[in-house]
């Protein structure tokens, strides 16, 4: 009996004496902590993307808290959360812009012309460093890095070979921006309607040899609307999508490769 | 002469890191800035001095009387785990940025083989106080010489040209290896 107790009761003892040392301690050295930190923590999404820039939801409600990151930071928890930390820290909240993830690639399995049969690993990081599986160098190689790196379910492949972005459930953290060897992903206000479809720095002929939907650099768009669009490296690209003046769609629409235009066409809904 | 002995051995010719291997989470994890190694390693002096000497007194007062010799391994965590804390409240406390420094390792000198390993070294040599607290100590410089010494040169290599794959752990632990392999030169120092 003794052989049982006396262990049990040596090792309670030393137990109860150091914890006993260490509650006097904490009396000692307790570190005052905003309130506030917990409040605003509770408050995040808990999603621990990194969206923001900071490590965790935590070191994100510290900055905030500190006053080094601004209440609409956090890119998951959009307006909602802006609005809630905002009331928790007494200070107005800035208007969030909604923004979403943009493939600017139209290079589909019917537009964009193949390479020939590529049987390395399945991933696009992999196809990328061997030249991909399309003609074209720029474009989307369909292999859904970008599908796997999204955390909210807002990425899927479509039919067509390429990765349709779910607009509802987009955050905007940026993981797809990230994961895309070819950097295709762009993060855009939801309100942007005009966008380049395009990354292709290829010269006109050869960019529409590889694929159908390729920008050839023609200047249709540019011509049509110069205060916010430019050709520079044989892309056209959007410089201040503001600018661009809602009468002049059409004639920006009159892109002769559908490189560039919006995104949802009317007649598609 | 036999104490000088003892601490010579405890930080040049049977260092903890480079010679037992241990404690090389936190070798390699805050060994990145030499401000943030040398806080890691004065952490773990205080540590494992202290903890030399807890432990000291739990085994010769209370295990090795009473024949609980077998209890060792479980009351010197106790020990360990309540000191960690104790430092982790301090460094909080007094330095702030420090504590961001230090982050997930402070905690984790609890789970530092490197302390579990000296008390329990300690234990097997059946040192007198004095050479316990001599060789906690020292032991503990030895981990602050290695940890700052690597920070160092890890701080050359982040402008040294390294080979993709061996960017970061792997040209640690290479870098680590020469440095065991060095340290192996002051074997002959004691008998």
């Amino acid at each position: 009996m003794m052989d049982v107790l006396v262990p049990i009761l040596t090792m309670a003892g030393l137990g109860f004496l150091f914890s006993v040392g260490l509650v006097l301690a904490y009396k000692k050295l307790k570190v005052e902590e905003n309130p506030k930190i917990t409040e605003v923590h509770e408050s995040l999404p808990q999603a621990n993307c990194g969206g923001c820039g900071y490590a965790s939801c935590r070191a994100f409600a510290e900055a905030l808290v500190g006053g080094k990151a601004e209440a609409t930071g956090c890119p998951v928890g959009g307006a909602d959360t802006a609005n809630r930390i905002a009331a928790i820290l007494g200070i107005d909240a800035a208007e969030v812009i909604k923004k979403v993830a943009r493939l600017h690639c139209r290079g589909t399995l019917d537009a964009a012309r193949s390479r020939g049969v590529y049987q390395g690993i399945p991933t696009c990081h992999a196809a990328h460093l061997v030249g991909g599986t399309k003609q074209c160098s720029f474009g989307c190689i369909g292999y859904g890095d970008c599908v796997e790196a999204c955390l909210f379910d807002a990425l899927y492949m479509g039919e067509d070979g390429l990765p349709v972005v779910r607009e509802e459930n987009c955050t905007a953290c940026g993981k797809c921006v990230d994961a895309c060897p070819r950097n295709l992903f762009e993060l855009h206000p939801l309100s942007q309607e005009i966008l380049v479809f395009c990354r292709s720095e290829d010269r006109g002929p050869l960019a529409r040899k590889a694929c159908k939907n390729a920008c050839i650099a023609c200047g249709i768009c540019a011509r049509a609307c110069p205060e916010a669009i430019e050709i520079a490296d044989n892309l056209a690209r959007i410089t201040d999508f503001k600018k661009i003046d809602p009468e002049k769609i059409p004639d920006i629409e009159k892109c002769p490769t559908d490189a560039i235009g919006r995104i949802h066409k009317p007649d598609e809904g | 002469m036999e104490l000088a002995a003892i601490f010579i051995s405890a930080v040049l010719v049977q260092n903890f890191v480079l010679y037992y291997f241990f404690g090389i989470c936190p070798f390699l994890g805050v060994s990145k800035k030499i401000d943030s190694a040398l806080s890691m390693g004065l952490a773990v002096t205080f540590v494992m001095t202290i903890t030399a000497v807890v432990s000291w007194l739990i085994n010769n007062f209370i295990l090795i009387p009473y024949g609980l010799d077998y209890l060792q391994i479980v009351s010197f965590i106790l020990v360990i785990a309540s000191l960690v804390q104790l430092v982790e409240m301090f460094i909080r406390k007094i330095s702030p940025p420090l504590y961001q420094a230090l982050g997930i390792y402070l905690p984790l000198i609890t789970t530092n083989c490197a302390i579990m390993g000296l008390a329990l070294i300690a234990a097997l040599n059946e040192y007198n106080f004095i050479e316990t607290v001599i060789f906690g100590f020292g032991s503990g410089i030895g981990f602050t010489l290695a940890i700052v010494l690597m920070a160092g040169i890890r701080e050359q290599l982040d402008l040294a040209d390294v080979p993709i794959p061996l960017k970061g752990a792997g040209i640690a632990l290479i870098v680590a290896g020469i440095m065991a392999l060095a340290f192996n030169g002051f074997l002959g120092m004691i008998q």
